[in-house]
């Protein structure tokens, strides 16, 4: 594959992808050229993983066209992607863990010879690593290895394949601040070299450093493509969150918010801390603390820590440091089940992983939280005409759009499952509501009615902490917002009139509004 | 008792422990292949059965008991390809999937063989004496006196291993039953490697069922594999997936059949039973290891084993 | 909806294959029907390629299973072992516990009533000494699956092969006693446990041999429906087999579950071992059971783990059994076309599990998932 320098590595034109209703991705286009960087940023959802693997030859776009090096292709496989010099580095990594790092270099690569000789490859390795700063043992296996030296196993794998455009998925999520200065230098290092790179992220310091062009992308279309030196994180941060902004000011207005009764504290978290599934910390001393009768709002882009937030909360997840005080009772490291019967209310963020059960019908579904109490039980037995009774009323109620309560939940659509589930978690009147993105895939008629049902609660006292990353909803919804950035509350806004710009800021790590820098990314030669 | 630790005793119980171990050897190499590609098959026996039925069979319109075992090893491979569409084209329960298989295969052999039991196959595997090596005092007795299928197996068992360890065709079969998902991702086609190796182990399976009808039990008997494709399918676990380990597994429960009738015959007490427990119970022992992380990866149980695998988009 | 024509200037029509998100109720209902009589045609095809008739086949089986009052009763007698068993195998599989010990749990569960029979209470009445090898049944079988049970609930082994594995210990174990220490002297050819004193037979109906164990079987069947269908228990077995995580959302208890469940597949599998021994041997001996204890997996998985469906299909399972065994004496046929017949059958069932899951699309896109719709189309 003989790369012509003088055409775009990339170009990517009118791509659209659905999936099942909803658009990933609409009317794309997207251009990079060998010798850059180039940062593809958004919020989660934008539609950012789905361009890229349709790139990797993952996806098969449903429209669109796409040329490498200047020349017309259709990719119907990775394999192919990787032989036209096309190679993804995902966020989970793709390496057989007892392989060496040699081996797993060699996985599908057509060479001669049957046998397994790993020798050269273990020199090229080595050579390719000192010349990019990507230095890992080639005999190790993957599994001894640091995540951010199997990060370096992907990178180095797709150099070793003869890739001259690399696609790297929020490459920085998982490595540490020292690591990821690391990574930059390599990034510029291969981009000095010719080669394309395309960088996915959120964390928009970390894009400004690195990044030569960026393109933002919004619910799954191009709002911008900018130069990076002609840029700066207040003007990304405002494409990011969105064009609406001035719509949004408006708002207010037409939800308006009564006078807050703040009642007695029911949630107070008091540094806390938890790690995330990759054993890196994800909240790093939350102080943070909801009334009843108050809705407190978290915005933040994604993966700042809001799942884990939620999940250490409702006991799904161990706290390693600070408490969680319910009702003025410590619920610290609680199992789900007492937290449960602490009178909270859980809307996780993945319904059907989490909340729901696909396979069984309605009204399994909507027994959950209360199986075990009279009047749905006596004794050890579950009362079949009050569970009847219960999830007839909980579908008729919610409106929740289901033949009967006979019906297998897993043919619902997303809405109406939500309306059950919503329904159900907030049938206790419970004092504690943890709602994450509650109206995320679901219809326009399914969240207002959800978003009256979370207004109902605050109304009757109960205290929310409503996690999303729509601010037209946190801003509807909520009476003060909380930001979080990597961890940590970056700062709480009362919703009334609060400036969606901020807002932004704060999201991007920016500080009060100000330009003062959150952490610089170390560049060398950049 | 002393006539039992004689030599020339042990000497008779390990030449026997050979044969005895090869049709065991040859299914669990077959298992071994497939479990190494992620997909179990609990069929062994059936599969076995069916191959002892196709060997006799087939030497019995050929005469010649090559043709008998590429009988024996297309049979096997037939059954094979019923677990390789439903388990990985259709993505059906492997474990249900591997007993209907035992299921069928022994009713069906039984079915098709009433009319050979104990007719004599015209041609079996006779013992074959090495030049030279055969002369060699105890282990020439114990090795190089044995039929053509135990002296394939002597060469199967080495380039298993090889194949296994140090080729790259053997790198993407351990990369399809360890982490089909990288595979994919790097190009190796997952479904059509998985389904050729439990084909294959079929195969092996077959062999293993000719071993036995044409080999150390000539002709057909209903049932005659009489559960060592069970303790094949053991054997593979307790061998930590290593075709040598397999190999002396294989040979230690041919001893202990072996042995035990001779043991008998000497007029010593002792209790076959708990000596056949030992492979399931060694089984249960390692799998139990096998739950530590570290340990696994030590042993090389291939993490997918019996996870069936699609490439989905995310809808 | 459906074109069959191509779309002009895009070349073929594209078809593909791809996952629905639930089969609609009436498919998932249709599958053992219609696996059922692909397998039977199939298995027709087999015999008809070997040179028999398999419409005489057929018809000879349903003769010798259903056709008169003897051949009924033998075909209630075998039910017993695979509704218990199949039972069993169906508690643990809702939970997705991949229980494919009963062989062993069922071995178990007759050594045990058979020691307590023998040993430990011989001289006791009747309703005594059956109580108490009932209760040993139970608890031998409970104890056998409590093994794999363990290992998976406190160190996260697979309980699929540790569960195989056990039967056959159970079995060697079987053989061990009658060959030895419980072996009877009195006996010469056959090894066997001495006979359990005739306090210990259960009763029989008339002159058949069909025993109180049928109803253990029923009995049995109704608490299970009910557990499952009416208690919180029940309720919680269905979540954790259905959404694991959801479970824990919940806050249900695990650990303590799967323990439970195995213990009560045990139980059952121990008790079909029981009321074979004290129904049908009178003795502990060898082959006690022919392999109810995997046929018990068919079972289960034909009667959908719902405990009405598993009585229809341990009955239907029962009867091909005992039609095999009658093609022996009707036409010198061999009783393994039984055997054949149950993996035939469940080959398709599972192929139309599959199947079902899957439906064929034309046209350049439709969405991957579809909620809703389907299901009352």
């Amino acid at each position: 594959m003989i790369h012509d320098e003088r055409s775009p590595a990339i170009e990517m034109r009118g791509i659209g992808k659905r999936f099942g209703a909803t658009a990933a991705n609409a009317d794309v286009d997207f251009v990079a050229r060998f010798g850059e960087v180039h940062a593809l940023v958004g919020e989660n959802g934008a539609g950012k993983s789905t361009l890229m693997s349709i790139l990797a030859g993952l996806y098969r776009p449903d429209a669109g066209t796409l040329a490498i090096g200047g020349r017309p292709v259709r990719l119907r496989s990775p394999r192919e992607a990787i032989g036209l010099g096309v190679g993804m580095v995902y966020q989970h990594f793709m390496l057989v863990e007892p392989f060496t790092v040699a081996e797993n270099v060699l996985l599908g690569q057509e060479r001669a010879g049957p046998w397994l000789e790993t020798g050269a490859v273990e020199r090229e390795l080595r050579e390719l690593g000192e010349r990019y700063g990507l230095a890992v043992d080639p005999r190790a296996p993957v599994w001894t290895l640091s995540v951010g030296e199997q990060q370096r196993v992907e990178i180095l794998r797709l150099l070793h394949r003869g890739a001259k455009i690399l696609i790297l998925d929020e490459p920085t999520a998982v490595l540490t601040p020292q690591e990821a200065a690391g990574l930059v230098r390599t990034l510029r290092g291969l981009a000095a070299d010719g080669f394309c790179i395309v960088f996915i992220s959120h964390k928009l310091d970390e894009v400004l450093a690195v990044a030569d062009r960026v393109t933002v992308l919004r619910r799954g279309r191009v709002v911008g493509s900018v130069a990076a030196a002609e840029s700066d994180r207040r003007s990304l941060a405002r494409l990011m969150v969105g064009r609406e902004l001035a719509s949004l000011v408006e708002r207010p207005a037409e939800e308006p918010h009564e006078a807050v009764a703040t009642g007695e504290p029911v949630l107070e978290l008091a540094g806390l801390r938890a790690e995330g599934d990759a054993g890196r910390p994800a909240l790093a001393g939350i102080d943070l603390a909801v009334r009843a009768g108050e809705t407190v709002g978290v915005a933040g882009v994604a993966g700042n820590g809001q799942r884990e937030l939620a999940e250490t909360i409702t006991g799904l997840r161990r706290a390693s440091g600070g408490r969680v005080r319910i009702g003025g009772a410590d619920a610290t490291n609680r199992s789900p089940g007492e937290i449960a019967r602490a009178g909270v209310a859980h809307v996780p963020e993945d319904r059907l992983a989490d909340g729901l059960i696909g396979g069984m019908d309605l009204a399994g579904n909507a027994i959950l939280r209360r199986y075990r109490r009279p009047p749905l039980a006596r004794g050890p037995f579950v009362v079949a005409r009050a569970v009847a009774a219960f999830a007839d009323r909980l579908l008729k109620e919610h409106g929740v759009a289901a033949p009967g309560r006979r019906t297998r939940l897993g043919t619902l659509s997303g809405g109406n499952q939500q309306k059950l589930l919503l329904g159900r978690e907030l049938a206790g009147e419970p004092r504690l509501i943890v709602a994450v993105h509650p109206t995320r895939g679901v219809d326009v008629g399914a969240t207002e009615a959800i978003h009256a049902l979370l207004r109902a609660q605050r109304e009757r006292g109960a205290a929310t902490l409503l996690i999303s990353e729509d601010l037209d909803e946190l801003l509807a919804l909520a009476d003060r917002i909380a930001v979080l950035f990597e961890g940590r509350v970056m700062g709480i806004v009362p919703a009334a009139g609060a400036d969606p710009e901020r807002l932004g800021l704060l999201m991007a790590g920016v500080d009060g509004g100000g330009v003062a820098p959150v952490r610089r990314v170390a560049v060398a030669g950049g | 008792m002393d006539e039992v630790l004689s030599v020339a005793f042990l000497t008779s119980v390990l030449a026997a422990a050979i044969p005895a171990g090869t049709a065991i050897l040859y299914a669990c190499l077959g298992e071994l292949l497939c479990e190494r590609a992620g997909v179990l098959n609990l069929g062994v026996e059936g599969m076995m059965l069916m191959g002892a039925l196709g060997g006799v069979a087939a030497t019995l319109w050929s005469g010649s008991v090559w043709v008998g075992t590429l009988g024996a090893l297309l049979v096997g491979a037939g059954m094979a390809s019923i677990h390789a569409v439903l388990t990985v084209g259709l993505g059906a329960n492997q474990v249900v999937s591997g007993l209907a298989l035992t299921l069928f295969g022994g009713g069906f052999s039984a079915f098709l063989g009433q009319d050979l039991v104990g007719r004599p196959v015209p041609a079996t595997f006779g013992d074959l004496a090495v030049p030279v090596l055969a002369d060699i005092p105890e282990i020439g007795r114990i090795l190089f006196r044995q039929d053509a299928l135990v002296y394939v197996s002597y060469a199967l068992v080495p380039l298993l291993w090889l194949f296994i360890g140090r080729t790259r065709a053997g790198l993407r079969l351990r990369a399809v039953g360890e982490r089909p998902e990288a595979a994919d991702a790097m190009g190796v086609s997952v479904g059509r490697l998985r389904a050729l190796y439990v084909v294959l182990g079929g195969a092996l399976a077959g062999v293993g069922g000719a071993a036995i009808s044409l080999g150390t039990n000539p002709g057909w008997q209903e049932g005659m594999t009489a559960g060592r494709g069970r303790i094949a399918v053991a054997l593979v676990i307790f061998a930590g997936w290593n075709p040598l380990r397999a190999a002396l597994g294989a040979y230690l429960f041919g001893g202990v059949e072996a042995g035990q009738f001779r043991l008998q015959g000497a007029g010593v007490p002792v209790s076959s039973f708990f000596l056949n427990m030992l492979p399931y119970l060694f089984t249960i022992a390692v799998l139990v290891l096998a739950t530590r992380e570290a340990a696994r990866r030590r042993l090389g149980g291939p993490a997918a084993l019996g996870r069936p695998y699609a490439r989905e988009e995310r809808g | 909806m459906v074109e069959l024509a191509a779309p002009s200037g895009r070349g073929r029509p594209r078809i593909r294959v791809e996952r629905v998100a639930a089969p609609s109720r009436l498919a998932s209902a249709l599958v053992p029907v219609v696996s059922i009589a692909l397998a039977l045609a199939a298995s027709g095809v087999l015999l008809l390629a070997a040179g028999e008739n398999p419409i005489a086949v057929y018809r000879a089986m349903l003769r010798g299973a259903l056709g008169d009052r003897n051949g009924f009763a033998e075909t209630l007698v075998k039910t017993i072992p695979l509704l218990l068993t199949g039972l069993g195998v169906a508690v643990a599989f809702r939970m997705r516990l991949w229980n494919i010990g009963a062989e062993g749990q069922l071995y178990l569960g007759a050594i045990a009533a058979a020691g307590t029979g023998l040993y430990l209470v011989p001289g006791a009445p009747a309703p005594l000494l059956i109580g108490g090898m009932l209760v040993a049944g139970l608890v031998g079988g409970a104890a056998w699956g409590l093994i794999p049970g363990a290992l998976r609930a406190f160190l996260g082994a697979n309980e699929i092969i540790t569960s195989l594995m056990l039967n056959y210990v159970a079995i060697l174990f079987s053989e061990y006693l009658v060959h030895g220490p419980w072996r009877d002297p009195s006996s010469f050819g056959f090894p066997g446990s001495p006979a359990l004193p005739e306090a210990a037979d259960l009763p029989r109906w008339g002159t058949t041999r069909v025993h109180l164990g049928l109803l253990f079987g029923l009995v049995a069947a109704a608490l299970l429906w009910g557990t499952l269908r009416r208690t919180r228990w029940g309720y919680e077995v269905g979540v954790m087999g259905a959404n694991p995580r959801a479970a824990r959302y919940a806050g249900m208890p695990t650990r303590r579950t799967i323990l439970a469940v195995m213990a009560l597949s045990g139980a059952l599998c121990g008790l079909a071992g029981m009321s074979e021994l004290a129904g049908i041997g009178h003795q502990l001996q060898r082959n006690l059971s022919p392999g109810y204890g995997y046929t018990a997996i068919i079972v289960a998985w034909l009667g959908r783990l719902h405990p009405g469906g598993i009585v229809l299909v341990a009955f239907l399972l029962a009867a091909i059994l005992v039609g095999g065994d009658q093609l022996q004496s009707s036409m010198g046929l061999p009783a393994a076309i039984a055997p054949m017949l149950q993996g035939t059958i469940l080959f398709f069932l599972l192929g139309g599990e599959a199947l079902v899951r899957y439906r064929l699309a034309w046209g350049a896109t439709v969405p991957s998932r579809d909620p809703g719709g389907r299901e009352r189309a």
